[in-house]
Formats: structure tokens, sequence, C-alpha cells
């Protein structure tokens, strides 16, 4: 196994980590969090307007396109304080589909969008199948030539904030290899959209019909890139749901620990009691690892053979330890954890929706596996 | 503890790893004939160690130990990085490993740390040069994770302090020429941790006598080891009387590597992450290679993972703005992660070697001649030594998360 990179902050990234974490705990405290479950848009716009004015958006967009001009890496931090806040919105929708574009987009398709997203305009990306895969190799939905045209079938599953998004970068197949093809607002008016009920009531996911869609032929994203820019959205995702992942199992372990500090039983703070001390901080060292893990693959996120198995490790760490921490939380606050008012099951349902994205553990360890041994 | 501080440059430190490296390629010894330890708690026979004295000696003489110690006590006096490199060098050769770890990364550094000038001047070179084998006099045989109730006695007699009671698993306990010794010289103090005091005890005096105990895996390497009316110098007290515990506390930093100074060099060649995957390659399970199996390889792809992770948490002490809410959390746990990892990769070793799992040092048929199951068994010294991984995971609990005291 070949040495790699270890683990390093930017100026910005630090900057970034502390103030977007005063940011997210001051717009995002639970009763917020909880007020949205039930609200249809599922964040509150008068918080993205301030996020697009701190510039959130445009942090790894070049300036060219209105945005900062900084990486993937300085993403880490934000995404990690909104996961900390268990904030909604469509940040990291946002940020795919400005990544698959500045992978694979046109000149014409990125002075289009970009600076459109670099000042708040909300838009996502498509690729995951009905069948539950989002593999390029085993796409199901198809993109036809029809004259000028390109005639689209079949579904698209789990689009995040497709009801806000003003852009969609979808993934199909087109003459026989993957490709991407950019939906504008006219496409998704006339696709059919379909809310889908998801385990983290946090997000508003869904799901697009794309059969009998036209659209003209410069939708297209450059094919001869394509491969290289789903795999490396795979790894842009994986990082991000990470730093997520990192973000939710830290505040997961404080309130657990807080709920341990102040419950009482037979006269005792339960939390003295070492068959609720040692899994808690089980679940606080499995986050601190992830966190290193995160930081480490953010650090080497620009170096290519490094990156794979940064973002893999990030990724597989971070959903096995917030998955136990989240799962021990409901435990360890009793019965009121087994109801709807105890925040355990907030994690619990963001740890298990995250697992799900970009590949659950046992996917990216089956993918070390042949990077590593 | 003073240091040179200006930046070295990376022309200099690149000129001081080839220079170490030549050295190392150079001097490193063949194996003995005789099985060396694996870590520095096995050193149980006269030519494992004087084999070990010589070569830490070597190391020292050649300025590749205590490099970054300072000069006026008999250390190199170069930055910290010198060291490190030094260090990183006799890992990549596979070099014996050093022997008076207790001196070296506990005594040695607590003395640069709390230690009088004379102190310092008296013990120090002999830490390095390993002319001084230190141990260290905490646990007693009914007082283990209850380190603050020990019950050992010392009075003070005129200008000597007289020592009675028994210590226990005292590593180098029959090789030990001073013990670091925590002892009790109020009874009737309000408090249990008031009435301790901390001592640098001689141990070949009228009184100390060292009896070694067998090991779980047959070796031996540390001592039960009786005071009966024991004489020691008035002077051997560090620190305040009444004030041990916190020199005690001071110390186990150190020895779970919760404090950085130590004099460099390492003690410790259980088999890492790389020699696992090895080994993988070799053992076969159903007449192919274990490596090949799809269970095994999830397996080993985890320990990866965490073994990575052990060493990235290592390195991100170094970098505060990720630290900042809990700046004790990964100096705290870090004995507890690595060590629980390194026993459970070992134990797994083991069992990827299937039937060939059961057979045992002086086996031939032994996969690398039962280093695996050796290393395994051994990993319980470092899961339990130093505090349990319990008492580790309540001191995480209770000054890291805050949690109240069982």
């Amino acid at each position: 196994m070949a040495r790699r990179g270890g683990i390093g902050l930017g100026e910005m990234q630090a900057e970034l980590l502390a103030s977007a974490g005063k940011y997210c705990r001051e717009k995002s405290p639970i009763d917020r969090v909880r007020r949205l479950l039930d609200d249809e848009t599922g964040y509150d716009p008068a918080v993205w307007k301030e996020m697009v004015e701190l510039g959130y958006l445009g942090i790894a967009l070049p300036e060219a396109y209105g945005g900062a001009g900084l990486g993937i890496a300085e993403v880490v931090p934000v995404v990690e304080q909104m996961g900390r806040n268990l904030m909604g919105g469509p940040l990291l929708a946002t940020t795919l589909a400005a990544q698959a574009l500045l992978l694979a987009g046109t000149e014409q398709q990125k002075s289009t969008v970009l600076p459109g997203i670099a000042s708040g305009t909300p838009a996502s990306v498509a690729l995951m199948e009905a069948n539950g895969d989002w593999d390029p190799e085993a796409m199901e939905c198809a993109a036809e030539r029809d004259g000028g045209a390109l005639v689209l079938q079949g579904r698209k599953t789990f689009v995040l904030d497709a009801h806000v998004a003003r852009w969609v970068v979808a993934s199909v197949r087109f003459a026989d290899a993957p490709a991407l093809v950019l939906l504008d607002a006219a496409a998704l008016g006339r696709a059919e959209v379909r809310r889908e009920t998801v385990i983290d009531e946090t997000r508003r996911c869904f799901q697009l019909g794309l059969d009998g869609l036209r659209l003209p032929e410069d939708a297209l994203l450059d094919v001869s890139a394509t491969r290289a820019a789903l795999a490396r959205l795979e790894l842009v995702g994986s990082l991000l749901v990470a730093a997520e992942m990192c973000g939710g199992g830290a505040s997961c372990v404080d309130d657990t620990v807080s709920y341990l500090q102040t419950r009482t039983q037979f006269g005792r703070p339960i939390g003295s009691y070492q068959a609720l001390k040692h899994p808690t901080v089980q679940a606080h060292v499995g986050m601190e690892q992830a966190r290193s893990h995160l930081y480490a693959a953010a650090h080497g996120f620009d170096q290519p053979e490094e990156a794979e198995i940064a973002v893999r490790m990030a990724k597989a760490h971070a959903g096995t330890a917030f998955g136990f921490a989240a799962d021990r939380a409901i435990q360890f606050h009793g019965a009121f954890g087994f109801t709807y008012e105890c925040d355990a099951q907030l994690y619990r349902r963001r740890a298990l929706w995250c697992e799900a994205q970009f590949g659950d553990a046992l996917h990216h360890r089956r993918k070390l596996a042949d990077l590593i041994l | 503890m003073t240091e040179s501080t200006t930046q070295p440059s990376e022309a200099e430190l690149g000129e001081y790893r080839s220079q170490a490296a030549a050295w190392f390629a150079e001097n490193t010894p063949p194996p003995p004939p005789f099985m060396l330890p694996l870590t520095f708690m096995e050193v149980g026979t006269d030519e494992q160690f004087r084999f070990l004295c010589d070569w830490q000696n070597k190391v020292y003489e050649a300025g590749y130990l205590g490099a970054s110690w300072p000069k006026e006590y008999g250390g190199g006096g170069l930055p910290r990085v010198f060291q490190d490199i030094a260090t990183d060098e006799m890992r990549r050769h596979k070099a014996p490993i050093m022997l008076n770890t207790i001196g070296l990364s506990w005594a040695g550094p607590l003395l640069l740390d709390m230690g009088t000038h004379e102190q310092r001047l008296r013990y120090i070179q002999g830490i390095l040069s390993a002319e001084d084998i230190w141990c260290q006099g905490f646990s007693e045989p009914d007082h283990g994770s209850d380190l603050g109730n020990a019950q050992t006695r010392a009075v003070r007699d005129g200008d000597d302090w007289v020592i009675n009671g028994t210590k226990i698993w005292t590593t180098h306990g029959s090789y030990a020429k001073y013990m670091i010794l925590l002892a009790r010289t109020n009874p009737d103090a309000p408090r249990k941790y008031a009435g301790l005091s901390f001592f640098l005890a001689p141990m070949k005096i009228p009184g100390v006598e060292a009896v070694p105990i067998k090991k779980l895996t047959g070796e031996y390497g540390f001592t039960e080891t009786f005071f009966t009316d024991a004489r020691i110098p008035a002077d051997s007290l560090m620190g305040e009387e009444g004030q041990g515990w916190a020199v005690a506390m001071r110390t186990l930093e150190y020895e779970r590597n919760a404090r950085g100074g130590q004099a460099g060099g390492y003690s410790i060649t259980v088999p890492d992450a790389e020699e696992t995957i090895d080994l993988a390659r070799r053992a076969r399970r159903g007449g192919r290679p274990a490596i090949e199996d799809p269970v095994v390889r999830d397996r080993l792809v985890e320990f990866l993972i965490e073994n990575r992770a052990v060493e990235l948490c290592a390195a991100r002490q170094s970098i505060p703005p990720l630290n900042q809410e809990r700046p004790l959390s990964l100096p705290l746990s870090s004995k507890l992660m690595s060590t629980e990892l390194v026993r459970r990769m070992n134990e797994f070793a083991v069992s990827m070697q299937g039937a060939k799992g059961a057979y045992w040092i002086g086996e031939p048929d032994a996969v690398d001649g039962g280093v695996w199951q050796r290393a395994y068994l051994n990993a319980f010294s470092a899961t339990i030594g130093g505090g349990t991984s319990q008492i580790q995971a309540n001191i995480v609990a209770e000054h890291v998360l805050g949690l109240p005291k069982s």
C-alpha cells in the first residue's frame, strides 16, 4: 500500500470552519429544524439568501463565473457545520450540479448556469436510477437523437431539491456510453416530478419521469469527459456527505452526552454508569476518527491518486461511526428515545439517509479492497 | 526545557535523513541467534538485555537518540523534527527496539519537565546511554486501576525515607537501577491522593527484591517488587512531599503519549498493517491465498481504515483549529484507540491463518514462527498496562465529554 499524504488545513478552511460554525448554529437551532420538517420547501429562503451573500455557493467556482476560486476542500467545513445543525436547503445539490458542469459542461453551459448558481439559483443532479444504482455502466435512463433534438426515457430517483432547482444535470445512456444532459427550467416543467417520501425528513427528494422529454441537442454535456466526470462527482458527493455525517455525528454525541449528564435514575445521573459511558466514548472516538479522515480527504482532494482512497475511507468510516452514534443515541435516551419528540431519531434518520447516498460503507470498502489490497 | 528555535531548512533535514539512513543501514545488527522481545516489556533474559542495552547505547552515541533533548544534560540540542526523522529511519530499517523506555519516554521527559537542574544532570545522560535502566513503581497487587489508593509506605527517618510495601508489574524490575516510585507518605491525609509522594528511588540497595513474573506467553519481563525497610536517600523525593499524585498523573500523560517530549526511538515492534496485508497474501484458506477471500478482504479494509484513522488523529493533534471544541479529546483517547486496534488486528491475523493459527512459538510449521500469536497475546500489555482501556474510556468520558464520575 503506497504511502499517502496526511492531514492539513488551509487558512480559508479554518476560517470557514469557525464562521460557518457560528452562522449555522445561529440560523438552525433545533426548534427551527423541527418546524421545517413539515414545510413543503424544507428550508428558509431568507437563510438561503444569506448563505448566498456569505459566498457559500461560489466557494468552489472559478472567479470567472462569480465564484471565489477555491476548491471542494473549502466547501467541506461549511457542509460539516450545516450537518452539525441538521440544516436543510439545496447547498449540497447545487454544489454537485456546479461541479458536474465544471467537470464536463460546455463553455456555453458553464457561462449560462454557473454565475447564476454563484448568486443563488438552486440546481441539482439526477444520478440515481429507479433500480437504486448510479453506476454509469448500468444506466437505464437513455437519450436518443431525434432530428435535431434529444428524446429521453426512464426515471431518475433521489433527485434532491428538484422543487426549487432551476437546473438539473442528469445522467443518461447515449450512443452506448454514459452521458450527462442539462435540464433547464422549461424541461423540468415538462418532466413528471413526484416528491419521494424519504427517511430523513429534513430532505426534499424527488423522482423525475423523463419519458418523452425532448431537449435541444446542446443540452448534452461534453460526452468525452463524462466518464471521468461521473467518477469524480461520486467522490465529490461522497466527501460532502461524509462532511455532513461528521457534523451530524458530533452533534448526536453532544446530545447524548447532555442527556446522560442530566437524566437521573436510582439517584445518580445515568452518565455515571459505565454501560452507557463506554459506548458513548466509542461513539465519540469513532466520530473523531471520521473527522480526521474527512480533513485528510479534503486536504488531498486535488491529488487524484490520493483522493479516491482517502474519500472512500472517509465516507466508509463516517457512515459506520455516525450510524453507531445515532443508534446508541436512541437507545440511551430510554423510552424518550423511542418518541418522535426526541432528537435522536432526527440523527438516526439523517445517518441512514447519508449512508445510502453515494454508496454505503460496504460499497466503499469493496472498492477500497481493490485499490489497496 | 530549551530547544533550538530556528527552523531547519528542507535541505538540512534531507541531509540529516540521508545521514541517519546511511547509519542505520550500516549499523543495524543482524538478528541474534536468540529470540528478541517484541516490545521493551518482554525483556526476560540476560542475553536479550545485553544485546538491547548495547544497541541503545550505540544509537545514542551516534546521536540518533535524545537528539532533541538539551545538550547540557546529554541530549543533542536539535529541534524535535530531527529526532522524528531519526526514529523514522530506525523503524524503516527495522532496527531493534530501544530498551530503556521508562527512562526515555516517561521518567526522562518528566525530569526535563518538572525536575531540578541537579536531578537532570544526575539522571538524563544515563537514561540515554542505557547505563541506568529505569522502572516504574505505581501499581500494587491490590491497587492497579485504583492507583490513588496505593499503600506502599515511605516514612522519613533522618536523612532517609524508609520504604515498605509491594509493587507489581514492574517492567525491567530485575535490571533497573532506578524506579519512579509512588508511595504513601501520609496515611492520615484527608484525601487519599494528598497522602502520596513521588520518588526517584535507587533499586540496587538492601531491602529491595524483584521477583520475575511469567507472562501469558511464557516470557518474562516484569517483576513483583518487594520493599522491606529499604532506605533511600532524602533527596530521592521528586517535587514536594504530598504532591506525588500530580507528578504521577503527569508521568502517565507521557506514558500514554498524551504529552510530547520523549527521547525518541521506538520500543514496540508489533506487526503493522502492511505486514498484516502481507500475511494475508501468504496465509491460505480453503486452498487459496487468504487475501482472495472476500470476507477477509473486507475485514482487512476495515482495519486499514481504522489504522489510517489512528495515524491521522495523531497528525491532527498539531492542527489547533481542528481541535478547538475538545482540545483534550485526541491526546486523551490516543492510547485507547491505538492499543485496542493493535489487539484486534493481531487477533484477526491469527484467525486468518486458519488451522495454523493454533500453532505456537517453537513449532517449525507455525506461520512466521508464531509471531502473530505472540503479538496478539502481548497486545494485552498495552490495553491493560498504563491504565486499562476501561479506565481510559472513563478518562475520556469524564475529562473530554464531561460525563459524571462512575
